[in-house]
């Protein structure tokens, strides 16, 4: 026999009898969907803005590139104009990055370099993520003994020291700016082949992939509708994390004197002629170096928060 | 308002949780005031559907929650009158194990795959029963002979990878019982296995249940295990227990429209073939937004006016059967829901 | 329940081998043969490793066969060049496992159902739309689904789309692999329901793959049982339940748990010893030798074969007289 004993709980409802009319289920609402629809990038801007150091870092990043053009029109004189009447002047009202010992100005210097770096190292990412997509994709896709040999290509080119094949191409091509971007192009795109074969393999397998080919895709639908929209996640972090090193690799390059010549100023370039006067005139290393620090860790902290924010495991 | 049998015999006692999680989106209330006892040597089977928050409910006796995000809302959990609720880390360390054991749904996933397999027994014979290594070493052999390894001395000496996945979850019942702990708690532990090997472990855990006097609490959404191993049975729904009772009363005098519902959807390999299964149409709720009433109310067939206004109150049946339904008001009509033996209609 | 129609889709002597490094063969399916006439379900159960999903794979065409023919209306589909692939997949489909899995993430629900159309130039541009519209109620889902995103969606009504989308070309066979095991209980019925319905409506053929031989059993005519890559008993399913012949069915049938306390206390227990033994390089003779009570010496010298037992029930076994008392 049912025993109600709740009466004290049902006290404090007013219940009547026609609440007790049956009903049933409701129909419109049960398939409902609650939660507002968020694409996958919308949802991927969403976790990023919840980091305060990676939008930091956008916002520093986008305030150095913008400089990078304003910055050299902000003083009245080029970056390659001597005045040998401020030769090695610490920083001040007029000079505010000081000058060097040919008296250039090098706030204007800094910016004026801050272009070449970032050319530098934007053009020869792009040539990199776009051999190494090519490369891995297909390597992935195909598999097998392609695979096998495609991949050992990459480890031969690997095991050759970057600094061995940017010499070998200065004594064919000569120094300038083609060669360093070529340089940086050649040995930079193993890594994002490697991670778009892995992203590839994987995905192959998946059963949404075995759906589209059951229902007749071709290989070119299927790489371009199915398998490249999946890997565009890791593809960015990886993006991001290649422009530091290349960043880094020209300012290594001209600082051993293997860069760019004069008159040329990059970030690389600056440092050197810096670095050779640094017990004396800290300054001219000091803006340089730091400009190339805060850049390289600001992408770094932009494809930390990119990497949490793409992965669709991380979701709250 | 609840008759417990036999005092002495009452090992877990859990009155009225609450637990939440704080996501991006707001608060997700998994578990809404969950009570429900465990004796001494009986096995108590909660059964529901996924998120319905029978593993949410598990995982916080055994403190496995991670506190931020989730946290105990409210209630009490008391282990042999103690509230473990209001347990520190340290003294969780020395009940885990001990006197309370889980296993779960992956053993690949839950045994250290770097560690041999008499190790992982071992770790927790020296550490709560203080033995020294070689008393340990003999102890976990007789464990893996115990749970019906062949080979135990050799099996002892081997990684996780080299067994197969009903030998695994022979370890990980190896391992939890090991110091023979008055509580075991499983966590759908043969819905990853075949069958066969799934019969053959509930007959592992009945048997040992009886030698060691263990009392299990079992997770899980399978009715057919449940028929099979459980004395008494909590179904939940949407964060809360909607029935409860021995397992005669829930199989075969159920109350609430949900079990109907599930005894309905579940084919029988003893029906006649083609009859028709009858579905609960639409999906649980979303427990970031639950409904106002009963949260079984948009997928009821019977549900009246007040379901959506009121959350239903507490009726006792019998003595250890009760019901979270209007249903049972004398004000509702009376259902007679034929729904026979599950299945057909 | 006997159906009469012409066999749609019949498989002989179908093999798969896989290597698997240092010359070792996983063979996964070793010789299977069955038929399927139209508009019946076949039931394919087994537990894992026994080839019931690459039994499934290898029809539909994902992998090459190894050895053996596979007939579907007339044509053997295990060698088939481009075009006339082409025209297969018009007529056969496949539902997955994994509802997780199985729906391209970075696609619409529209994108994913209209794939088959685009692919087979169906319809287009208004007819598409309105054909998928009509396809999301056919599986009892609504046109506001349309426009968003498999994450959003629950296992079952993923479940749902993945049929829409096999459906969205009108084939008449669909190989369903696993499609309910990774669903809720309540939820299995619902998409069981919906592939009942469809196939009574639109005259649907199936291959049933699963483990649960509870929901095998009610939705097939007729069940296989496989074990280590071979059929060992084949019957209509409540003769398979009612007589099982071979010494695997009747310890798989006994181990299936039924949801009734009373039942299950009273049952007597047929519980299989042992571990199921790996598909690579598997010992001559009876697949089942190492598990088997019966076992004999000509179980482990040679192979057998389906053998009708009785109308329309065949069993695999050497000893199969003798384990049921028959004369």
């Amino acid at each position: 026999m049912a025993d109600t004993n709740n009466v004290a709980k049902t006290d404090k409802m007013n219940l009547s009898k026609d609440m007790f009319e049956v009903v049933g289920k409701d129909v419109a609402d049960y398939e409902k969907i609650v939660r507002p629809s968020l694409t996958y990038w919308a949802d991927a801007w969403r976790r990023l803005k919840e980091n305060k150091l990676a939008i930091f870092s956008l916002i520093l990043l986008i305030i150095i590139v913008v400089m990078a053009f304003v910055g050299p029109k902000m003083r009245p004189w080029e970056y390659d104009y001597q005045d040998f009447t401020v030769i090695n002047k610490g920083p001040n009202s007029v000079h505010w990055f000081g000058t060097d010992e040919l008296g250039r100005d090098i706030f204007v210097r800094c910016w004026e370099g801050a272009k070449v770096s970032l050319f530098i190292a934007l053009i020869s990412t792009v040539i990199n993520v776009t051999i190494g997509i090519l490369y891995g994709g297909i390597s992935g896709y195909v598999g097998g003994y392609t695979d096998m040999i495609l991949m050992r290509i990459v480890e031969i080119i690997y095991s050759i020291p970057t600094l061995l094949w940017v010499i070998l191409l200065m004594v064919v091509l000569g120094q300038g700016l083609g060669t360093i971007i070529i340089a940086i192009s050649i040995t930079g795109w193993g890594g994002m082949a490697r991670i778009v074969r892995g992203q590839v393999l994987q995905l192959k397998q998946m059963e949404f992939v075995l759906a589209a080919k059951t229902l007749g895709a071709d290989s070119s639908r299927i790489i371009t509708r199915h398998l490249v929209p999946n890997t565009m996640g890791p593809i960015i972090i990886n993006l991001t994390f290649q422009v530091p090193g290349a960043i880094f690799t020209e300012a290594m390059l001209s600082y051993i004197g293997l860069g760019l010549p004069e008159p040329y100023a990059s970030w690389g370039t600056l440092a050197q002629r810096g670095a050779r006067l640094f017990l004396i005139y800290p300054y001219q290393l000091a803006f340089p170096a730091v400009l190339i620090c805060v850049t390289m860790l600001a992408f770094n902290l932009l494809g930390d928060g990119l990497r949490d924010s793409l992965d669709p495991r991380l979701r709250t | 308002m609840e008759n417990i049998e036999n005092k002495e015999r009452l090992l877990l006692d859990v009155k009225d949780l609450y637990v939440s999680f704080d996501t991006y989106a707001g608060e997700v209330q998994a578990v809404r005031g969950v009570t429900f006892h465990v004796n001494r040597g009986e096995t108590l089977a909660i059964v529901g559907e996924s998120g319905c928050g029978k593993s949410v409910t598990a995982q916080t006796v055994m403190q496995l929650i991670p506190m931020p995000p989730g946290r105990i809302k409210g209630g009490n959990i008391f282990f042999e009158g103690k509230d473990l609720s209001k347990y520190s880390d340290k003294q969780m360390e020395k009940v885990r194990g001990k006197d309370i054991s889980m296993i779960f749904q992956d053993p690949m996933t839950s045994l250290n795959p770097t560690m041999r397999i008499g190790k992982q027994i071992m770790e927790g014979l020296m550490k709560h029963q203080k033995l020294p290594k070689n008393e340990a070493k003999n102890r976990s052999i007789e464990m893996l002979k115990l749970v019906g390894l062949p080979n135990p001395e050799k099996r002892a000496n081997q990684y996780p990878h080299e067994f197969s996945g009903g030998m695994r979850q022979r370890a990980m019942i190896a391992i939890a019982l090991a110091c023979n702990p008055k509580l075991l708690i499983a966590d759908e532990p043969t819905t990853a296995l075949d069958v066969t090997i799934q019969a053959q472990i509930m007959e592992l855990m009945k048997d040992l249940q009886v030698k060691l006097d263990t009392a299990i609490i079992l997770i899980t959404h399978d009715l057919g295990v449940v028929a099979k191993v459980a004395d008494r049975i909590a179904v939940m729904y949407a964060g809360v227990i909607i029935e409860s009772g021995t397992s005669e009363e829930i199989f075969h005098h159920p109350q609430h429209p949900y079990t109907w519902g599930l005894l309905k959807s579940v084919p029988r390999l003893d029906m006649e073939t083609k009859g028709r299964l009858v579905p609960i149409y639409g999906t649980p709720p979303d427990l970031f937004a639950p409904p106002k009433g009963c949260p079984f109310a948009p997928r009821c067939d019977y549900a009246m006016k007040v379901c959506k206004t009121y959350g239903p109150v507490r009726t006792n049946l019998t003595e250890s059967h009760y019901t979270h339904c209007w249903l049972q008001h004398e004000w509702a009509p009376k259902v007679d829901d034929k729904f026979a033996k599950g299945g057909a209609v | 329940m006997t159906n009469n129609n012409k066999v749609l889709i019949e498989v002989r002597d179908l093999k798969k081998y896989f290597t698997v490094g240092r010359g070792l063969t996983l063979k996964a399916v070793d010789g299977v043969n069955f038929f399927i006439r139209e508009g019946e379900t076949l039931g394919l159960v087994g537990e894992s490793g026994c080839g019931k999903s690459t039994v499934g794979r290898t029809i539909i065409g994902l992998y090459q066969a190894t050895d053996g023919e596979v007939i579907f209306e007339g044509m053997n589909v295990a060698q088939l060049d481009k075009n006339e692939r082409k025209n297969f997949t018009r007529k056969a489909q496949m539902i997955f496992q994994d509802p997780y899995a199985s729906l391209n993430p970075r696609m619409t629900v529209t994108d994913i159902i209209g794939e088959g159309i685009d692919i087979h130039g169906l319809y287009h541009g208004h007819e598409r739309q309105k054909r998928i519209y009509e396809l999301l109620e056919l599986v009892g889902l609504s046109r506001e689904h349309a426009s968003r995103f498999p994450h959003e969606f629950s296992g079952g009504q993923r479940q749902r789309i993945g049929v829409a989308r096999a459906l969205a070309i009108e084939p008449e066979f669909i190989v369903c692999d696993e499609p309910i095991s990774a669903l809720d209980v309540s939820i299995q019925a619902q998409v069981v329901n919906l592939l009942e319905d469809l196939q009574s409506n639109l005259g649907l053929t199936y291959l049933f793959i699963a483990h649960d031989l509870s929901m095998v059993k009610h939705i097939s005519d007729r069940i296989a049982v496989m074990y280590l890559g071979a059929i060992v008993e084949l019957a209509e399913s409540h003769e398979l339940y009612e007589r099982p012949y071979h010494p695997y069915t009747q310890a798989l049938l006994s181990a299936v748990p039924i949801p009734d306390p009373e039942i299950e206390t009273k049952k007597k227990r047929i519980i299989l010893e042992g571990e199921v033994p790996s598909p690579v390089n598997p010992l001559p003779g009876c697949k089942f030798q190492e598990r088997c009570r019966f076992v004999e010496d000509i179980c482990k010298k040679e192979t057998p074969q389906l053998k009708e037992l009785r109308p329309d029930h065949f069993v695999a076994c050497h000893m199969v007289n003798k384990i049921n008392n028959i004369k």
